[in-house]
């Protein structure tokens, strides 16, 4: 490998200083953004901190119970809370989300029961859910597939001929920095763009793909790679649960009233391992996560709440309180989560009736019979 | 009835079906304006417009991926894919995703998704234009195979592929799309999707093919027959599910069988009918299973393809072993 390969790495400073939209430092001070007024009312913030502290709860309480041996793994959304909750309140009900495996937060906004996702970490589905009940799809596990599903989906919106009317529907594709490197990924870009599909791209660029950073997957910031397909590109700060609230919303709004797709790079940081079994200390240095852990984004909301006496010392004890009896149902639940009946894995292979899983099932529940019979 | 050519009946049967059900689409490369290489799209963007009949990208994995897209917002996509040979980007999406999203959500999801890939060789093309990726999809749960051989199944069998709920990988046997038959266009009156049909009664030996080399079986047959030997042809029409009954039912009664297709004999569809058969028929077998297809090499340039794909001879050579067996 020659020298060139690092080129970029140190000295490109628009990849680690970024120029983007924030509405909320970390301090907690309120900016203005000429193109994203947003004004929300004390209870609306009160709501974001509760989603905040929730999901970070839940995710603790999910790693813990992965480290206690009751999921198979988990893949922590820890430091991505804004990037999440922001961009899943900006949706109206009738939008469409095609999620990661990373999207807890989202899941919580949409409503999809908690436990369901800890369904397919336990391994005792490989989903479940209804997704047109939360319009929330499964979660996708090989990296950057759902972008495309997504683009169809926003071309059959488009063909429904519901753009511009109240029943108009945006969809949101998530989806992280290194799937950026994946051709879905870049062929969803183009069938969006030359279709001029109602979607949303949304990038959490954790800076991390498991152990590569971000400098492997793009030598440009990624939300300028929009500009190569046509259509605009927006860098957020991903830490911010205002400035991704306010810009997903306009995003979702262009969606919706036909103008075409939008990339949003949600700048955050990865705080924790890429999944329960991997080990960042082996890749990168202590010391970024420090200066990241500065940037938390759900402390500078409660700055925020505090310097404004929006919240007292009550009502963070009561959001605290409901957090913790949340992750006492949630490990309940998981715990007493029955095991699928082994048969089970015959069904719904088809919709329709599939004389080899009629014939193998029969099989199967044959032999397992035969065990009973000779125990009795 | 309606003199049809193979291609002419699939263009009918989306036509027909496209007609029927306005959620029906029809997308690919150059599906639209052109009609298609092998033009069996052709007139449909004309007459369905241009949302209906999408011209996309040169992106199969985006094709097939933005028609699960499609299905999942209830619409039923027919994706044409050029070329056996370009289905394989698109073939994550279609083992990952297509294939199990049914199953992943419980049976919530129903992805009615046809993917329609011209197959076989025999046509003199480059490389990656005469292939037989059949077992890759056999291989993958979740996935409905079937291969038409002759204008009227091609009719049929499309419509009845778009109508079925689970995905459907519908080989067409690109060498074959000029041969003619009478078609009752009016007719519904179909064979079942997966169910194999005998297409020539015979005693002695039963054939077993699909798609393009139903007609070489036929006329393997038919030169049988002047040697006295008489050979039960079956069109398998589908090989996931496989109509096994069909095949059970001759096989019993000839106790000889030859497989043949132009895919690798190695790992090759035979092997799963030739097992399966020794499993139900071990008795009655006079002679092992014999296979005739392709060799396990690439697919070789035109000017030999003739050597490597299964033709009368060779299948005659295999029905003369089980003899000598």
């Amino acid at each position: 490998m020659t020298i060139d390969s690092v080129r970029g790495a140190p000295d490109t400073p628009e990849l680690a200083e970024p120029e983007l939209v924030q509405l909320l430092t970390p301090e907690g001070e309120r900016v203005e953004h000429p193109d994203y007024p947003l004004d929300l009312s004390a209870e609306e913030v009160r709501d974001l901190y509760r989603d905040l502290v929730n999901v970070r709860r839940l995710d603790l309480e999910s790693v813990a119970l992965t480290r206690q041996g009751e999921l198979g793994l988990w893949a922590s959304l820890l430091g991505q809370e804004a990037a999440q909750i922001g961009s899943g309140r900006a949706l109206s009900e009738n939008d469409m989300v095609f999620p990661t495996y990373r999207e807890h937060g989202v899941a919580w906004c949409r409503g999809v029961d908690q436990l369901k996702l800890l369904s397919m970490f336990r391994g005792v589905t490989h989903g479940g859910w209804d997704p047109a009940e939360h319009n929330f799809h499964l979660y996708t596990v090989v990296i950057g597939s759902q972008t495309l599903h997504a683009t169809g989906y926003a071309m059959g919106v488009q063909r429904d001929g519901v753009l511009g009317t109240p029943s108009a529907a945006a969809t949101i594709a998530y989806f992280g920095d290194g799937a950026t490197s994946q051709g879905d990924v870049n062929e969803s870009f183009v069938f969006a763009s030359v279709f001029n599909a109602p979607i949303v791209f949304f990038c959490q660029n954790n800076q991390w793909a498991i152990s590569e950073p971000l400098e492997r997957q793009s030598r440009i910031p990624l939300y300028r790679r929009a500009q190569g397909y046509g259509f605009p590109g927006i860098r957020v700060d991903g830490n911010d649960v205002f400035a991704c609230l306010a810009v997903t919303r306009k995003a979702l709004e262009n969606a919706r009233t036909g103008q075409g797709p939008t990339l949003i790079e949600a700048f955050t940081y990865r705080m924790g391992a890429h999944t329960t079994t991997d080990d960042p200390t082996r890749y990168r240095l202590k010391a970024e996560e420090e200066a990241w852990k500065l940037k938390d984004p759900i402390e500078r909301v409660k700055a925020y709440l505090v310097r404004n006496e929006f919240a007292d010392a009550a009502f963070f004890q009561k959001i605290e309180d409901e957090a913790k009896q949340t992750a006492r149902e949630l490990r309940e639940g998981c715990l007493s989560m029955p095991d699928p009946k082994p048969l089970s894995a015959f069904e719904h292979v088809y919709a329709e009736p599939h004389p080899l899983m009629t014939e193998e099932q029969e099989q199967f529940a044959a032999y397992l019979a035969s065990f009973e019979e000779e125990a009795r | 009835m309606t003199t049809l050519t193979l291609g002419k009946a699939m263009n009918e049967g989306l036509r027909k079906a496209m007609e029927n059900d306005p959620k029906v689409l029809v997308m690919g490369e150059d599906v639209g304006k052109l009609g298609g290489v092998f033009r069996i799209t052709d007139g449909l963007q004309k007459d369905f417009g241009e949302e209906r009949v999408i011209d996309t990208p040169l992106a199969e994995s985006g094709i097939v991926g933005t028609a699960i897209g499609l299905a999942l917002r209830g619409y039923r996509p027919v994706v044409e894919i050029q070329f056996d040979g370009f289905v394989f980007p698109a073939a994550d999406q279609i083992i990952t995703q297509l294939a199990k999203m049914h199953m992943r959500s419980l049976g919530k999801l129903s992805l009615p998704v046809v993917v329609r890939i011209p197959c076989g060789g025999g046509i003199g093309a480059v490389e990656h234009h005469s292939e037989s990726p059949e077992a890759y999809f056999t291989h993958t749960a979740g996935l409905r195979v079937v291969a038409c051989s002759n204008p009227v199944d091609a009719y049929s069998m499309i419509q009845q592929a778009i109508a079925s709920p689970d995905p459907v990988i519908f080989f067409e046997p690109k060498r074959r799309y000029w041969e003619k038959a009478e078609v009752d266009v009016e007719s519904t009156d179909w064979t079942p999707l997966h169910s194999a049909t005998v297409v020539r009664p015979g005693e002695h030996v039963t054939l077993l093919a699909y798609g393009p080399s139903v007609k070489t079986c036929l006329e393997a047959a038919g030169a049988a027959a002047e040697e006295g030997r008489s050979l039960e042809v079956i069109d398998l029409r589908s090989l996931n599910p496989l109509d096994i009954g069909t095949v059970v039912e001759s096989v019993d009664r000839t106790g000889r069988c030859v497989v043949v297709h132009e895919a690798p004999v190695y790992n090759g569809f035979g092997a799963e009918l030739a097992a399966r058969i020794t499993e139900r028929c071990f008795y009655r077998l006079e002679s092992p299973v014999l296979r005739v297809g392709g060799f396990s090499t690439p697919y070789p340039p035109s000017r030999i393809e003739d050597q490597y794909l299964p033709d009368l001879d060779r299948i005659l050579d295999a029905v003369d072993r089980t003899f000598a067996w």
